[in-house]
This record gives C-alpha cells, sequence and structure tokens, in this order.
C-alpha cells in the first residue's frame, strides 16, 4: 500500500523523458560545433572517480605482477631452452645476418629519432582505465590540469607514437589512441617524406593489429615494407617527426598514383600500462 | 534516498568495473556492457521513470570519460531504460527469461545505436563484419555476465523494497 505523502504533484516521466532528450540533444550539438568538453562535469567526476579507477589498478597491477613473475620465471626457462635450439639452427642460417643487418640499420635509425625528442620536456603518466565499450579505444591517464597536461598534447609510449589528449579534467585526462577509428593523422615515411594519411581501423585492428594509411605518394617506388611512418611536419596537432610503426602491406592504388596499406604501430597497445605526455603543443602560426 | 544511494552506488562500481577489471578480462578484445545491465534491468524492475533516470547518469559517466561529445550516450541509456520501463507489468522476479531477452535487446539496441551513428556516419559500411566481431561477442559476454549480476541487482532491489514497505507501514 502507498502512501501519497507529498500532494506536490509531480511530472508524468514522459515528459521528463522530453525535456531530458531536448537537454541531451542541445549539449551534444553544443559540444559537437564548439568542441567542448565536460567542464565542471569533469572536474567533479574527477575527483570523485579517479581515485577509485587508480585504487582498483593498483591493487590489479600487484596481483597481475606477482602472477606475471611466476609465470615468467617458467616461461623464461621454457624459452631458453626453444631458444637453444633455435640459436643452433639459425647460426648456420646465412639469413640470420641479414636480418640483423636490418635490425641494426632500424634501430640506429631509431636512435637518431630518439635523440629528437628528449628536448622535448614530458610527463610519465599511468593507464589507469580503457572505454568500457568495445568500438573505441581510448583510455584516461591519472595526470590531469593538475600537472600540466593541456588538450592536444601529445602521448607516446617508449619511442612510439600513443594518441592524443582530447579532454583534461583535474586529475585525469581522456587520451584518444592511433588505433582508435575515429583518428586521422598526417604521417610521413622516414626516408623520402612523402607524406600520408594513417588512419585507426577497428576492424584491422581487430583481425591483425595493424592500422591503415593511404595517400602515399610512392612516385619512385623506393618505399618497402618495414619502412618507419613517422608524424608529418604539416600534421597540425602531432610534433613532428614521432614514430607512428612500421609499413606491414604496401599496394598500389587502382588510381595508380598513391599506395594504400597497413601499418604495424611501434607501441603494443594490449600491454599498455605507462606513457609519457610531451608536455608542448604544435604550434601552427 | 537510501535506495538513491544504494543506486549510485551500484551503477559507480558497475562502472569502475566495467573499465578497469573486465577490460582486463577482455576475451579478444571484447569486454561485457555492464551499465546496460543496470539500466534495463532497473528499467523492467522499477518502471519508466527509475529506468530513465538511470540510463540518463549511466550515459552520462561514459559520455564523460569516454565518450567524444557531450549527451550521446547518455542519450541512449535514457531511452533503453525508458524502453524496458514498459515491461514492468510483465516482470516476475522468479522467471529469469524475460529478464535475459530484455537485457539481450537493450544490449543488441545499444551496440546498433552506436554503430549506426558512430561508424556508419563515417562511412564504414561493413555491418556484417561488426555484428560477427564486436556486436555479437559482446552480447554473449554480457549475458554471461547477466546470469551473475542480474541477480545481485535483484536481490539488492528486493532488499530496498521490504525496508521501503516497511519504514511505509510505520505510517499507517
Amino acid at each position: 500500500m502507498k502512501i501519497k505523502r507529498k500532494p506536490k504533484h509531480t511530472m508524468p516521466s514522459r515528459y521528463v523523458l522530453l525535456v531530458l532528450t531536448c537537454i541531451c540533444v542541445a549539449v551534444l550539438f553544443v559540444s559537437f560545433t564548439l568542441n567542448l568538453s565536460g567542464g565542471p562535469l569533469n572536474t567533479v567526476a574527477g575527483y570523485v572517480f579517479t581515485p577509485m579507477q587508480k585504487g582498483i589498478n593498483a591493487v590489479g597491477s600487484w596481483f597481475s605482477d606477482k602472477a606475471d613473475n611466476l609465470k615468467s620465471m617458467r616461461d623464461v626457462m621454457k624459452e631458453n631452452e626453444e631458444l637453444k635450439a633455435q640459436v643452433d639452427q639459425l647460426t648456420n642460417d646465412l639469413s640470420t645476418i641479414k636480418l640483423e643487418q636490418y635490425e641494426l640499420d632500424n634501430l640506429r635509425e631509431l636512435l637518431e629519432l630518439d635523440k629528437k625528442y628528449p628536448s622535448y620536456q614530458k610527463v610519465g603518466a599511468r593507464v589507469i582505465s580503457k572505454d568500457g565499450g568495445n568500438w573505441f579505444s581510448t583510455f584516461l591517464i591519472d595526470k590531469g590540469s593538475n600537472d600540466g597536461i593541456e588538450k592536444d598534447m601529445n602521448v607516446i609510449a617508449g619511442s612510439g607514437l600513443v594518441g592524443i589528449v582530447i579532454d583534461v579534467g583535474p586529475n585525469f585526462a581522456k587520451v584518444r589512441s592511433i588505433i582508435d577509428d575515429a583518428t586521422n593523422i598526417s604521417g610521413s615515411t622516414l626516408t623520402t617524406t612523402d607524406y600520408c594519411v594513417v588512419n585507426g581501423n577497428l576492424q584491422t585492428m581487430n583481425e591483425n593489429q595493424v592500422i591503415e594509411f593511404g595517400g602515399l605518394k610512392n612516385s619512385e617506388n623506393n618505399i618497402e615494407v618495414g619502412e618507419q611512418i613517422v608524424t608529418s611536419n604539416i600534421s597540425d596537432k602531432y610534433l613532428q617527426g614521432i614514430l607512428i610503426g612500421y609499413i606491414q602491406t604496401l599496394e598500389r592504388d587502382s588510381n595508380n598514383l598513391t599506395c594504400s596499406g597497413t601499418i604495424t604501430p611501434a607501441v603494443d597497445f594490449q600491454h599498455l600500462e605507462e606513457v609519457l605526455v610531451i608536455l608542448e603543443k604544435k604550434k601552427i602560426d | 534516498m537510501r535506495r538513491k544511494i544504494a543506486v549510485f552506488i551500484i551503477i559507480v562500481l558497475c562502472f569502475l568495473l566495467q573499465s578497469t577489471l573486465f577490460q582486463a578480462w577482455a576475451f579478444a578484445s571484447i569486454s561485457p556492457n555492464l551499465l546496460i545491465v543496470v539500466t534495463s534491468s532497473f528499467g523492467f524492475m522499477r518502471g519508466r521513470k527509475e529506468g530513465m533516470w538511470i540510463g540518463f547518469f549511466c550515459g552520462l559517466l561514459l559520455d564523460i570519460f569516454f565518450g567524444s561529445v557531450i549527451g550521446f550516450y547518455a542519450l541512449v541509456y535514457m531511452y533503453i531504460g525508458y524502453l524496458n520501463g514498459f515491461f514492468r507489468k510483465r516482470f516476475f522476479p522468479e522467471d529469469i527469461k524475460l529478464p535475459i531477452i530484455l537485457i539481450s535487446a537493450s544490449d543488441l539496441a545499444y551496440s546498433l545505436m552506436v554503430y549506426l551513428f558512430l561508424f556508419l556516419l563515417r562511412g564504414k559500411f561493413q555491418f556484417f563484419y561488426y555484428l560477427r566481431h564486436i556486436i555479437l561477442p559482446e552480447l554473449v559476454y554480457t549475458i554471461v555476465v547477466t546470469v551473475f549480476l542480474y541477480f545481485i541487482i535483484l536481490k539488492i532491489n528486493q532488499k530496498l523494497e521490504e525496508i521501503e514497505r516497511r519504514s511505509a507501514g510505520k505510517f499507517v
């Protein structure tokens, strides 16, 4: 039995629904056209949820560390035996030398590339949670505007590009990774500085852990599989020369002018735990 | 008031689990959608109004932390909660069939909305690929989790209703 305690009349739920719908649509359009974000909502939500996410994460990583230690010990032993057998077989193989030579070249180039980065001031941050849905690949890091992070700052891990900050709260920042389906980056090849457009793709990422690129002008046909793709100088948000990944497949388009294909990202997105945020934004004036 | 706090805690817990623990437990990078389970089950257990509000806040939470625009998920979740509310009269706690069907339908509707507005409009036309590799796996995983989560929510709701009845009885 229900007792009416409040004589005050309540609005029927369909009107509330209508009002809320209007509010949502209005906010949607405002935030879409003006590129605004949560603002005060970010602040409130940041202080409530970020500490909890950090807590869960800390507990989780403690457990997984312990598990990993046990597992890796066993794995290393097993791997050791396997590797020994493999080494015996490979030492006779001439192609090893070729492979090593290739790797050496790559590493040398990487080293040169790496020398470019230290000039930027960076701040380390931890990944605290990932997009709850299965469609996009954005994640949260535990540093925000309190640590000097701003929107549009580049995020790297190791020597590769991870993504870009698309929103900040006081103590968290939202990062859209380069494998996200909505990402588009202007890239260029390292050796010939030909421009191309790199875009994240859920489908290819799911299938082969690669992302797409297109519009590469390979006029002299001297770009090969394995070529490094870095962020280009004409990108308006990404700093120049950050490694995106390596070309995995390369095909000439039907227009016979440009090439497209897939890129293996330089960063392992499955096991991303710590990232570096470059505290410098690209200035285009 | 007690109900609001309880519901708030449920939403927060599910959101946190969904974005941390279940991301680590993802099978083939697919994780279940706990918030849709919460929204949908409160919808058919408590009616349109409560489903609507709970859906709205669940969606808003996702918008703030993971959305690229504010308001999209809030809208989708809100309507899912509201529509589930229409099934309140047909809902009996002992019967698991209706909840499972409704929650699956809700998850499917959510996925289709996301595909329609965030993928199809950007020119990604391979619907069957996304259906096979994202939508259906998510649906299956969500149903598996539902079997546990739904009973937890049901028990909490029954407890709350009992307390509300008792405190209402005092006034008679």
